[in-house]
């Protein structure tokens, strides 16, 4: 890594591994985040995201390896960082018992903003993130979407350069996470780097860069472009009766990777090695060539599903 | 600096805020001194009065029945009971109905001319007959209370049943009581209430203050910002000196006003030493928030606290009655000094000059315990 580089990367983490007792939650991660760019974590729950967003935040500290965030070495220069970092936590972690005004009035106290400057970052907070209305009303009694909202906004209150967000629509619904996303694309277009965790596909998709994670291990990273088109396996959608019947069958052939079903098809993801996928499956005796075989793009679904079941039918 | 008191302000804010909305808090804020005040205050009664006793009368005249009234004009007893005979009573006392039973004698009249109290002279013959008394007391003695308010009554003047001029003897030591010349225990307990309730509703309050954040999951926002441990601890204190300040009045003015609990001090002095006393019990309640890991847990240790601070701080036994080892336990309680201190400025009009040591202390207990709660604050997750 040269010099000119060093500075367009927000976060560098190498060999980064954090032990609880006997359980590894991170194991030798190697990390490395541009400016200016959505970085996601994508992982089923278990997996190690929390504990690696807390290890570049410099709230825990690692047991071996080392980051390096926005130029400062965790854990030693963590107060430094953090006036230089936002966390949106995974639960709500504002004041229930404090109105949405209330609670960003204390968060830019904190931060230290004088009253001018509060007023004006209020207003503009309320209305970015349609609050406004909501202004007066206690945080503990408003729905999933609008105390997200608020979490953001305090989270960006003192326009940190990198923001941490730990599964961030995980409470929210679907329109309400189109329009999340959209706010994180207008701040990633006006200078944060933003790293996010999500268990959500179509979230995960959206990101610039992404890293897959099981048991603390990271299993792929690159774009979620470059994931898909570089994917060691091919799709193929059965149409078929019986379709339970034929899943467990598959299952047990090691060419096939996962199959699942989806409604009235049955997704059969087969390893690369095999030359000719529909072939290789009319030729199972629970499949005739009766049925129906397509060969379809793969999605960030296979990937992942590609990325953790291998660890499984290892083991 | 600036910034930092722009944290501790914020933290200040917060908490006064959602004190405003927890109306429980806020109830028992008035309500802890208003109730215990009136309770401790009329129910601890060091001077007994109208214990229940009964009365075997072997001897059935008018004097006997007159030396009951005499007897009953103290105000220390009331008969309730009579029995016919002293077995009778001794089961009456077994099971609680009376706590001490008076036996009078056959021969009451006998002995009571015979006796030296009353004032006939020693007939020089029957040396024996003139030591014995003029009737007996069967007391429950498992009680210390009663028992002592009894053994009060055995050197009672007797001469005014036989119409005689009373002839006490000269005591052997003059004693004059200063401070609370009617023997009044509200006078002793009002100033020491202050202790009590503020021990109580001080440490309850902070002890939750840390853990709370801890259990509703703010903490892992707060230690994501610049607000420093020591400024979070300041931050966290401040609001419940005011409430401390609020219960002092309501105690001190309820005491003055409805037990004439006299006011003798200065109000600067008073002022001084309580501010100290409900800082020192503030931080210990801090400590107590970083140690525990629930809010149910910081309860308990509350409680723990409390009730060495009830029982060892000579608000109800005098410290110089304890054994040493329970003396250093109780010198280790800021509610030990605060009780010196307080009982000497409202009753005694000492300065808190004059008890600088107990001053000291407090300021000592409330520094220490200070930096003991910030550095045991960290700000990671580990």
């Amino acid at each position: 890594m040269d010099t000119k580089n060093l500075g367009d990367v927000a976060i560098s983490a190498s060999n980064l591994t954090r032990n609880f007792g006997q359980l590894t939650a991170v194991s030798a991660l190697d990390l490395t985040v541009e400016k200016q760019t959505i970085y996601g974590f994508l992982g089923p729950n278990g997996s190690g995201k929390t504990t690696a967003i807390r290890l570049l935040m410099g709230l825990l500290k690692p047991t071996s390896g080392q980051v390096s965030v926005l130029g400062c070495n965790l854990p030693q220069e963590a107060n430094k960082l953090r006036l230089q970092i936002g966390y949106m936590t995974q639960k709500f972690s504002l004041y229930d018992d404090l109105t949405v005004k209330e609670n960003l009035q204390f968060i830019s106290r904190i931060y230290g903003l004088t009253a001018n400057e509060q007023k004006a970052r209020l207003s503009e907070l309320l209305s970015v993130y349609q609050l406004t209305k909501l202004s007066k009303q206690l945080a503990g009694s408003m729905s999933g979407g609008q105390k997200q909202r608020l979490a953001l906004a305090a989270a960006v209150l003192h326009k940190p350069k990198l923001l941490f967000l730990d599964e961030p629509t995980s409470a929210v619904d679907p329109q309400n996470r189109r329009e999340f996303w959209e706010q994180l694309f207008d701040l990633c277009d006006q200078g944060t780097t933003i790293l996010v965790s999500s268990h959500y596909m179509d979230e995960a998709e959206r990101c610039h860069k992404l890293a897959i994670l099981e048991d603390g291990i990271k299993k792929a990273d690159d774009s979620p472009q470059a994931l898909i088109t570089n994917l060691p396996a091919k799709v193929v959608e059965v149409q078929a009766n019986d379709l339970r019947h034929i899943k467990d069958n598959l299952t047990k052939l090691p060419q096939v990777i996962s199959a699942a079903q989806l409604g009235t098809h049955l997704r059969v993801l087969i390893q690369e090695s095999v030359a000719q996928p529909i072939d290789f499956l009319q030729q199972q005796p629970c499949l005739s060539t009766k049925d129906k075989f397509t060969l379809v793009r793969a999605s960030l679904e296979d990937v992942f599903v590609t990325c953790t079941g291998k660890e499984a039918i290892a083991r | 600096m600036k910034t930092s008191l722009l944290r501790i302000q914020a933290i200040v804010i917060k908490e006064l805020l959602q004190l405003s909305r927890d109306k429980m808090t806020f109830g028992m804020v008035i309500m802890i001194p208003l109730v215990q005040l009136l309770l401790f205050a009329f129910a601890i009664n060091t001077n007994v009065r109208d214990i229940p006793v009964g009365v075997v009368d072997h001897s059935q005249t008018a004097l006997s029945r007159v030396l009951q009234q005499t007897v009953s004009a103290t105000g220390v007893i009331t008969f309730t009971h009579s029995y016919h005979s002293v077995k009778a009573a001794q089961a009456a006392i077994d099971s609680s109905e009376v706590r001490a039973v008076l036996i009078i004698p056959k021969d009451v009249s006998q002995r009571l001319v015979r006796h030296p109290s009353v004032g006939f002279g020693l007939p020089p013959s029957s040396k024996q007959e003139t030591s014995r008394p003029i009737a007996q007391w069967l007391v429950d003695g498992s009680d210390t209370m009663i028992a002592s308010s009894i053994k009060s009554l055995r050197n009672m003047p007797l001469s005014e049943l036989l119409d005689k001029p009373a002839n006490r003897n000269t005591p052997t030591f003059e004693v004059t009581l200063l401070y609370n010349p009617e023997q009044r225990s509200v006078v002793n307990i009002v100033p020491g209430l202050v202790a009590v309730i503020l021990t109580m509703t001080m440490i309850m309050f902070t002890s939750a203050a840390i853990v709370r954040e801890k259990e509703r999951g703010n903490m892992e926002m707060l230690i994501t910002t610049p607000l420093a441990p020591l400024e979070l601890m300041i931050g966290k204190i401040v609001p419940y000196i005011f409430i401390g300040i609020i219960q002092v009045v309501i105690i001190l003015g309820m005491g003055y006003w409805l037990f004439n609990v006299p006011f003798n001090g200065g109000f600067a002095q008073l002022a001084l030493a309580t501010l100290l006393f409900i800082c020192a019990s503030l931080v210990l309640g801090l400590v107590i928030s970083t140690i525990a890991t629930s809010q149910l847990q910081s309860m308990q240790m509350t409680v723990f606290i409390l009730l060495p601070s009830i029982l060892l701080s000579g608000f109800m036994f005098p410290y110089e009655g304890m054994p040493e080892a329970a003396q250093y336990i109780a010198e280790a309680l800021p509610a030990t000094h605060f009780i010196r201190l307080i009982r000497g400025v409202v009753l005694r009009d000492v300065t808190v000059v004059e008890m600088g040591f107990d001053m000291l202390w407090l300021i000592a207990f409330t520094c220490i315990g200070l930096l003991i709660a910030a550095l045991r604050f960290k700000k990671t997750l580990d």
